[in-house]
C-alpha cells in the first residue's frame, strides 16, 4: 500500500521583551511573558485547540487507518505548561490514542547542529526528557532537526545518537531528477534512514491554500488526490510536512481549510490507493532505494531551501558568534536560570527575525516577527545577550572564589 | 507633455529643500521627454537650462482680459493679512506684525501695476508677492501653450489656481510641505486657506510621502483618490569619501538641521543624557540653529552634560559634509516631517542613521533604525546599539549605498508621467 505521511512541526519561541541597554547589568529577566502568554492563547484558540479536536475525531473515526505525527519543541511544551494546558492535555489525548507519533528534536528549536556536538546532544537529551514527562514515557525514535535542517554530517551525528530515521526538506537542489517520494539513506551512515519533504504538494496546503491568484484556487480534496494519484505507482511515500500553524493560523478557518482536512482521509481512501502512515511505519516497511548526497546544509526555509534565513548576514553572524562563544563557560555553571536562559537564547527564530533578505521573502518574515524590522530584532537580542555575557562572567569570579 | 509648472525657487538661488526638489523633478521630467515650463518669481540668469524658464517680473499683466476680474475678487483674501511671514521665528514675526499692524494702512498698489519686480524670498510681503503671482501666471497661461498645470506648495498655489481659470487646463498641485508640519496644532490659518483652495482646485494631488498624504487626506478634507504619493528621490547617490577625521577619541552622534519645534531637538537632548550616563565616551553635537537653541543650551547645562554635547552654530557648504564624514551615528529626531532629504545624504557618508517614523524618509530607507520622536528610550538603545554591536554600521553601509542607487528621480518622474496622462485623458 502506498501512503502519505503527515508531520506538524509544533512551536513557539519565547520571545524577549523590549530590553533596553539601559537594563544591561540590572534586569536579567529578558522574557515577553506578556506576549508570549498572548501568541499561545490566540494561536490555542486558532489552531491547536480545534485542530486537535478534529485529528483525535478523525482518529477514533477511522479507527487508527487515518494518523499523524509531531514533532513539539521544548520552548513550545514550556508554554503549553505554563499558559495552555488545556492544549497540552489535548495533545496527551492525541497520543494516547496510538496512532500519533512524536519525533525528537532540540529542546529550544536551536541551531545548535550547525556549531556545537555537545550542545546539540545535551539539547536533544532534554528535550527527549520532556517528552517522556509529559506524554506518559513516551519516547520518540524518529528525529527531525529545527526548521528540517540537514546535511550528510547533521545525519550522522544523530545517527551517533541512537536514531535511525530523519525528516528533511526535499529541496530540489539536492535531489536533482530523483523523487521525495522514496526513503534514502544518509550518505555517511547508511543505516540512518531519510524521510524527504514533497515541498509542492505539502506548499500546495500549507502557503498556497487560501492564495486566490494560484491558479488551483479553491483547492478541495478531489484535486488533491486527483494530484496524488499522479504520481508514479512505483513510488510509494508522500511526505507532507508543514508547520502545525498552518491551520487556523496561517491559512485562516474561513478559508475552508479545517474542512478540507476533515473531508481529506475519506477523499483519500475512496479516490487512490494512499492509506497514511507514521515516520516510524514507513520506516519499517522501507526498501532502501539509495544514499542522498547533502555536504552543505538544506533546511525548510525560503526559496533557496539554505540556512540564509537566520545565518549569513552580519547581524546574524555577530549575534550567533557571540553566542557560541559562552558554550564552554555556560557549561560550567550550575545555575538553574544561566542554564535555562543559555537555551532559550539559542531558539533560531531569534537570528530569523534579523533576516535582512526583504526584498524577496521579506513579506513572510514580516508576518512572524514581532520588530518593526531586523535591526530592532538585532539590537534587543544584542542588549539581553549583553547582559548574559556579563551574568555568565559574574558567576565563574564567583565560582572561583 | 506640455507642463506649465509654478515653483518659488530654483537653484542655484534656494533657501530650503523645495528648489532642489524642483530640480531633480524637472531633470527627471526632461529625461522623460516631456517639455516644462518653469515659472519662478525671480530669475538670476544662472539656472540650468533644463526648462523653459519664465521670470514672472518680466511679464507684463494685460488687464484687458475679462477673466482677471475674476481671478482677483479669488485673491482678495490673501491681501487681508499679507502681513503674515511664514518663515521666520517667533520674535523676527512678532516684529514685522507690529510693523504691519501699526504702521501699514492699506494694500500696496503697485501689484496692479502693469509689471512687478518680484524679490523671489520669503519675506515681510510674501503674501503680496504670491498674489501678485498668481494675476502673473494668469497671464502666462493665456499666452504659452500647455497640456497641465503643476504647482509646488502653496505659494504657487494660488498661480496654479489662476492659470486654471484661464487656460481650463488639469492642475496638479504638488505638496512638499504642509501648514502643520511647519506649525504643529497652530496653524496660521491664511496659510492653511491657500493650501487648502489650492488642493481642493487641484484635479490631482501628489505628496511627497504617505505621512503628507494622510495630512491631505485627514487634515484637507481631500479625496483619497485623488492623491498619490511620489517620495522624494536623491540627485546623486555616489559615496562620499572625505579625508576629515575627527580629532577626538571618543564617537561622534550628531543632530543637523534646524533646531525648531518640527526637528525635534529636545528629544536628542534627553537621549544623550541618557547614553552618557552609560558610556561616557561619545561626543554629541547639536549642528544648526533656530528659535529652541538657547532653550536647548540651557537644557544641556542643567543636565550638566555639557562637556560631552556641543553647539556648532548654523553649518553650510563643507562644513555640513565634514560634519557628516566626522560623525559615527546620524539621528533626526523629527516631530513632523514630510520627506527629510538629509538622513540621506548621511548614508552617502557612510554615516549610520536614526530617523523618526515621523518622517516621509523613513517609507524609503530601509538600512535605518526607526524610532518614534517622543521615544528618547528607544533612540537612546538606537544610539547606543550603533555605537557598540558593530555589525549594523558594518550592513548599513554595505546596503544603504545600495539602496540609495534605487532613489532616483527619473523614477519619480516616470510616475508623474503617468498622472499626467490620467488627468489629461479625463
Amino acid at each position: 500500500m502506498r501512503t502519505i505521511c503527515f508531520y506538524f512541526q509544533v512551536h513557539q519561541p519565547l520571545r524577549i521583551k523590549p530590553y533596553r541597554f539601559f537594563d544591561i547589568g540590572d534586569d536579567h529577566y529578558y522574557w515577553d511573558d506578556y506576549s508570549n502568554k498572548s501568541i499561545m492563547r490566540k494561536v490555542a484558540q486558532k489552531c491547536y485547540l480545534p485542530m486537535n479536536a478534529l485529528l483525535l475525531d478523525l482518529i477514533n473515526h477511522y479507527n487508527g487507518a487515518f494518523k499523524v505525527s509531531f514533532s513539539i519543541s521544548g520552548v513550545c511544551l514550556d508554554q503549553f505548561e505554563l499558559y495552555a494546558p488545556d492544549v497540552l492535555e489535548s495533545f496527551q489525548k492525541l497520543v494516547a490514542t496510538g496512532h500519533v507519533e512524536l519525533l525528537s528534536e532540540t529542546d529550544a528549536h536551536a541551531l545548535c547542529s550547525l556549531k556545537s556536538n555537545d550542545e546539540f546532544a545535551r539539547m536533544v537529551k532534554n528535550h527527549k526528557e520532556k517528552i517522556k514527562k509529559h506524554f506518559n514515557g513516551y519516547e520518540p525514535k524518529v528525529f527531525r532537526n529545527t526548521e528540517l535542517i540537514y546535511s550528510d554530517s547533521i545525519g550522522a551525528m544523530v545517527y551517533e545518537l541512537g536514531y535511525r530515521g530523519i525528516l528533511t526538506e526535499g529541496a530540489k537542489h539536492i535531489l536533482g531528477w530523483k523523487s521525495p517520494n522514496y526513503v534514502y539513506q544518509n550518505a555517511i551512515k547508511p543505516e540512518l534512514k531519510v524521510l524527504l519533504k514533497n515541498f509542492q504538494l505539502s506548499d500546495d496546503i500549507a502557503f498556497r491554500f487560501s492564495n486566490k491568484t494560484w491558479p488551483a484556487y479553491p483547492l478541495t480534496t478531489d484535486k488533491f488526490v486527483n494530484w496524488i494519484n499522479m504520481i508514479p505507482k512505483e513510488e510509494e511515500t508522500l511526505n507532507l510536512f508543514m508547520d502545525y500553524e498552518t491551520f487556523g493560523e496561517h491559512q485562516w478557518a474561513d478559508s475552508g481549510i479545517f474542512d478540507f482536512m476533515k473531508a481529506l482521509p475519506e477523499a483519500v481512501f475512496q479516490g487512490s490507493d494512499f492509506g497514511f502512515s507514521t515516520p516510524s511505519e514507513v520506516l519499517g516497511r522501507a526498501k532502501n532505494i539509495a544514499p542522498i548526497h547533502v555536504p552543505t546544509p538544506i533546511s525548510w526555509a525560503d526559496e533557496e531551501r539554505d540556512l540564509t534565513a537566520w545565518l549569513g548576514n552580519d547581524l546574524q553572524d555577530e549575534a550567533f558568534e557571540k553566542l557560541y562563544q559562552l558554550e564552554h563557560l555556560v557549561k560550567q555553571i550550575e545555575d538553574e536560570e544561566i542554564q535555562r536562559d543559555w537555551t532559550y537564547l539559542q531558539t533560531s527564530d531569534h537570528f530569523y527575525y534579523m533576516c535582512t533578505k526583504f526584498f524577496s521573502d521579506g513579506d513572510i518574515h514580516a508576518y512572524f516577527s514581532p520588530y518593526d524590522s531586523p535591526y530592532d530584532a538585532f539590537i534587543n537580542y544584542m542588549n539581553a545577550l549583553s547582559d548574559f555575557i556579563l551574568r555568565v562572567e559574574q558567576h565563574l569570579k564567583k565560582q572561583i572564589l | 507633455m506640455k507642463v506649465l509648472m509654478f515653483g518659488w525657487e530654483f537653484p542655484p538661488h534656494i533657501s530650503g529643500g523645495l528648489g532642489t526638489a524642483c530640480y531633480g523633478l524637472v531633470k527627471g521630467l526632461v529625461h522623460h521627454k516631456q517639455d516644462i515650463i518653469f515659472v519662478v518669481p525671480k530669475l538670476w540668469g544662472d539656472e540650468e537650462p533644463l526648462a523653459d524658464f519664465v521670470n514672472a517680473s518680466d511679464v507684463t499683466v494685460d488687464y484687458r482680459e475679462k477673466k482677471f476680474r475674476e481671478i482677483w475678487k479669488n485673491l482678495t483674501y490673501l491681501e487681508v493679512s499679507s502681513f503674515l511671514v511664514p518663515y521666520l521665528s517667533p520674535e523676527e514675526f512678532k516684529k514685522y506684525s507690529d510693523y504691519a499692524l501699526h504702521d501699514r494702512t492699506d494694500v500696496d498698489e503697485s501689484i496692479f501695476s502693469n509689471k512687478f519686480e518680484f524679490s523671489g524670498k520669503y519675506g515681510k510681503d510674501l503674501l503680496q508677492e504670491v498674489s501678485r503671482y498668481a494675476l502673473v501666471a494668469a497671464q502666462i497661461a493665456k499666452s504659452k501653450d500647455h497640456d497641465v498645470i503643476h504647482a509646488h506648495d502653496w505659494l504657487a498655489y494660488p498661480a496654479g489656481i489662476a492659470a486654471k481659470q484661464m487656460s481650463g487646463k488639469p492642475l496638479v498641485a504638488h505638496i512638499h510641505a504642509t501648514e502643520f508640519d511647519r506649525s504643529g496644532e497652530s496653524v496660521n490659518k491664511p496659510v492653511f486657506d491657500i493650501e487648502y483652495a489650492g488642493l481642493h482646485a487641484a484635479d490631482h494631488v501628489v505628496a511627497v510621502s504617505h505621512l503628507t498624504r494622510n495630512i491631505v487626506i485627514n487634515k484637507y478634507g481631500v479625496h483619497p483618490d485623488k492623491v498619490s504619493v511620489l517620495h522624494n528621490a536623491v540627485l546623486d547617490a555616489s559615496i562620499i569619501e572625505s579625508k576629515v577625521k575627527k580629532k577626538v577619541p571618543e564617537k561622534i552622534v550628531t543632530f543637523l538641521g534646524r533646531i525648531t519645534f518640527q526637528k525635534g531637538p529636545e528629544y536628542f537632548v534627553e537621549a544623550a543624557k541618557k547614553v552618557l550616563e552609560r558610556d561616557p565616551n561619545v561626543r554629541f553635537v547639536m549642528a544648526g540653529s533656530g528659535d529652541l537653541l538657547n532653550a536647548m543650551i540651557k537644557r544641556v547645562a542643567e543636565l550638566r552634560i555639557g562637556t560631552k554635547f556641543h553647539f556648532t552654530g548654523f553649518l553650510k557648504g563643507q562644513d555640513v559634509d565634514d560634519m557628516y564624514a566626522m560623525s559615527d551615528v546620524y539621528v533626526m529626531p523629527s516631530v513632523s516631517e514630510p520627506f527629510g532629504i538629509a538622513p540621506l545624504e548621511a548614508v552617502r557618508h557612510n554615516t549610520p542613521v536614526i530617523i523618526s517614523k515621523q518622517s516621509g524618509v523613513a517609507e524609503v530607507l530601509q538600512n535605518a533604525i526607526k524610532i518614534d520622536f517622543w521615544d528618547v528610550d528607544a533612540m537612546a538603545d538606537a544610539i547606543f546599539a550603533l555605537l557598540h554591536y558593530q555589525s549594523i554600521s558594518k550592513m548599513f553601509k554595505e546596503l544603504g549605498s545600495e539602496e540609495l542607487k534605487n532613489l532616483k528621480w527619473e523614477h519619480v518622474a516616470a510616475k508623474l508621467v503617468t498622472v499626467y496622462e490620467k488627468i489629461t485623458e479625463e
